[in-house]
């Protein structure tokens, strides 16, 4: 049960992303952006909150995960330490996936070759 | 081609193109995603079974993700899910990985200052930009309105 | 007084070129695609001992124009003049193959017009007696294509229905002042159209004007008739492309669904090759006219073509800024007989 709510939550974000790659001209980085930004917002307006609760992974995984963890660190920096907490607070939060993303980005481009498409 | 303008040869252009596979799309973007989310609800449930705190946990699923993508990315599969799962392979943080280390391998001929290290943001540049410039604003809202308030 | 034009874009040469000899070079994909007989090399990998694909890029265009060259049994030093272009910045692969080949260069850029753009000028050279020996070449590669104007390779982007897939390919072409044929005949010099597309995706839609535009113009000054032709074929406009130009062409008076084609439908099995619309980039027409065209003439299978390269002169940059492509199209005649 628990998976099936992952599933179904993570599946049905991509469903809306894709929706809008296929009925518009906007591109994938484009979706990330869209996404990531309505994760802010959403969670900075106390809507995303109900979502990860309910689909757990399968709301936090997609990339809007990482605006609302990104608005919820911020916010909570703010109540904890004030105006350097909000600078501070929202980069903490999701300093793993960043750095994960920089070192192991930098490792497999040293160690890879791209491959042309056939 | 004469009495033609540019606005209605740009609706007739427009007819001439293939509609995607909407339905077909959809359905993979919808499992491809899904999986995905659901390989990252297992890792953390290992990860907590481990004992690690929420924190740790969610931290911990994002740094094996990222690595996952990467990985697979490296390997030259990463591509080949994306375009079978579009979306639903862009959108979860293992799509960001993709969207990181894809131009940092195509740029390494550049050298790895102005290739590898610099190109490697280009397309994942913007999400931080605009995620980390938004959230810092949130939190300073948050900050006026509860002071306000 | 410029005695050779006819109409408002036409020369009509009057010691007109042969084409002594070819050479097309493609990558694998395109060697496993309906047209692989009529190639003189395949590569088994894309970048074919080089560590870039640029260089790769450079080594074919470099190895093509040396192929053509051998074919004529000709060496480089009897060769005047080199035209020759390519699709990135700066046209850099036809340059590092001119640096090895130590021919008189000029570099040119029509985007995927190129190979018609360097027939006309070399055509109009030879018959106005500057020289008696060009090459005309030009290249393209998918992956250093796909770098510059699109996502890295290993990017998991979509591709959508209406986009086309680069060539890998060089070809190149050696005309002389004396020779048996097949001959260039005509010159039409296109105009750029415009319709204020901004899809580089789909480039077909935003090139296929200029394309109706100059075959349009060329019967105008020419006379000819769309009957007058065994074949008419653009350079990739792919499938998209191909049915706006029959579409308005047939609007325009000018029925041309019995002897029209382009070359970025006939380089690909676009079902089994899942190249979308079809192929495009300068090595399209080239490897298409330089293998295939140019053998199917020299057998006499076709007798009289229009080959018309069709090139969006469009930029990553200037599609940043919301510009849109601006198309161009030039074609030539090749006839196996010179009245």
């Amino acid at each position: 049960m628990e998976y099936l709510k992952v599933f179904v939550v993570g599946g049905l974000l991509c469903v809306i992303g894709q929706i809008i790659l296929d009925t518009t001209k906007l591109t994938p980085a484009h979706i990330l952006l869209t996404f990531l930004i309505s994760g802010v917002v959403l969670g900075a307006i106390g809507l995303y909150e109900p979502l990860v609760k309910f689909g757990e992974a399968g709301a936090t995984v997609p990339i809007s995960g990482f605006g609302y963890a990104l608005s919820k660190g911020a916010i909570e920096g703010a109540k904890s330490n004030g105006i350097i907490g909000v600078f501070v607070g929202g980069l903490k939060a999701t300093a793993g996936g960043i750095s994960a993303a920089i070192l192991f980005g930098y490792i497999m481009a040293i160690v890879s070759e791209p491959k042309t498409k056939s | 081609m004469e009495n033609m303008n540019n606005k209605e040869y740009q609706k007739y252009v427009e007819q001439k193109i293939p509609k995607p596979t909407y339905a077909k799309n959809m359905l993979f973007a919808f499992i491809v995603g899904g999986l995905i989310c659901v390989f990252g609800q297992i890792i953390g449930n290992i990860l907590s079974n481990y004992g690690l705190n929420k924190e740790k946990v969610a931290a911990g699923t994002s740094i094996i993700l990222v690595f996952l993508g990467a990985f697979l990315t490296g390997l030259g599969v990463y591509d080949k899910i994306g375009k079978i799962g579009g979306a639903g392979a862009a959108i979860p943080i293992t799509g960001f990985a993709n969207s990181i280390v894809s131009p940092a391998m195509e740029f390494k001929k550049e050298g790895f200052i102005f290739g590898v290290a610099s190109k490697m943001f280009n397309i994942a540049g913007p999400v931080l930009v605009y995620g980390v410039g938004s959230s810092v604003i949130v939190g300073i809202l948050y900050l006026i309105l509860t002071k306000g308030g | 007084m410029a005695l050779k034009r006819i109409g408002t874009q036409t020369v009509k040469l009057s010691n007109p070129p042969s084409i002594i000899s070819t050479a097309s070079i493609v990558g694998p994909k395109e060697g496993e695609g309906p047209l692989k007989d009529y190639f003189d090399v395949i590569l088994e990998d894309d970048l074919w001992g080089q560590d870039s694909f640029e260089k790769s890029e450079a080594k074919l265009q470099e190895e093509a124009i040396k192929l053509a060259i051998q074919n004529a049994d000709l060496s480089p030093n009897q060769i005047e003049y080199l035209f020759s272009g390519d699709l990135l910045n700066q046209i850099t692969s036809s340059g590092y193959a001119a640096r090895q080949l130590a021919i008189p260069y000029f570099g040119l850029y029509g985007a995927c017009s190129t190979m018609t753009e360097s027939l006309s000028l070399g055509a109009m050279i030879v018959d106005g007696g500057f020289a008696d020996k060009v090459v005309c070449a030009t290249s393209s590669h998918f992956s250093s294509a796909e770098r510059q104007f699109r996502f890295p390779l290993e990017y998991g982007a979509q591709r959508p229905f209406s986009s086309q897939w680069t060539v890998t390919g060089a070809g190149a072409t050696v005309l002389s002042s004396t020779g048996k044929g097949p001959y260039i005949t005509y010159v039409t010099t296109g105009k750029i159209q415009d319709y204020g597309l901004v899809d580089a995706n789909n480039m077909g839609g935003a090139m296929a004007p200029a394309a109706i535009d100059t075959i349009s113009q060329h019967f105008k000054d020419t006379g000819y008739n769309p009957e007058d032709y065994d074949l008419i074929i653009t350079g990739d406009l792919a499938s998209i492309g191909k049915s706006i130009l029959l579409d308005l062409m047939k609007k325009a008076g000018y029925d041309l669904s019995k002897n029209y084609t382009d070359c970025g439908v006939k380089i690909f099995d676009n079902v089994k090759q899942d190249t979308h619309a079809g192929g495009s980039g300068c090595g399209c027409a080239a490897v298409v006219f330089n293998g295939y065209i140019y053998k199917e003439m020299v057998k006499g299978n076709l007798n009289r073509v229009l080959l018309v390269a069709t090139g969006a002169l469009h930029s990553s940059t200037s599609i940043l800024q919301d510009e849109s492509i601006p198309g161009i199209a030039h074609a030539v005649t090749i006839d196996n007989m010179v009245f």
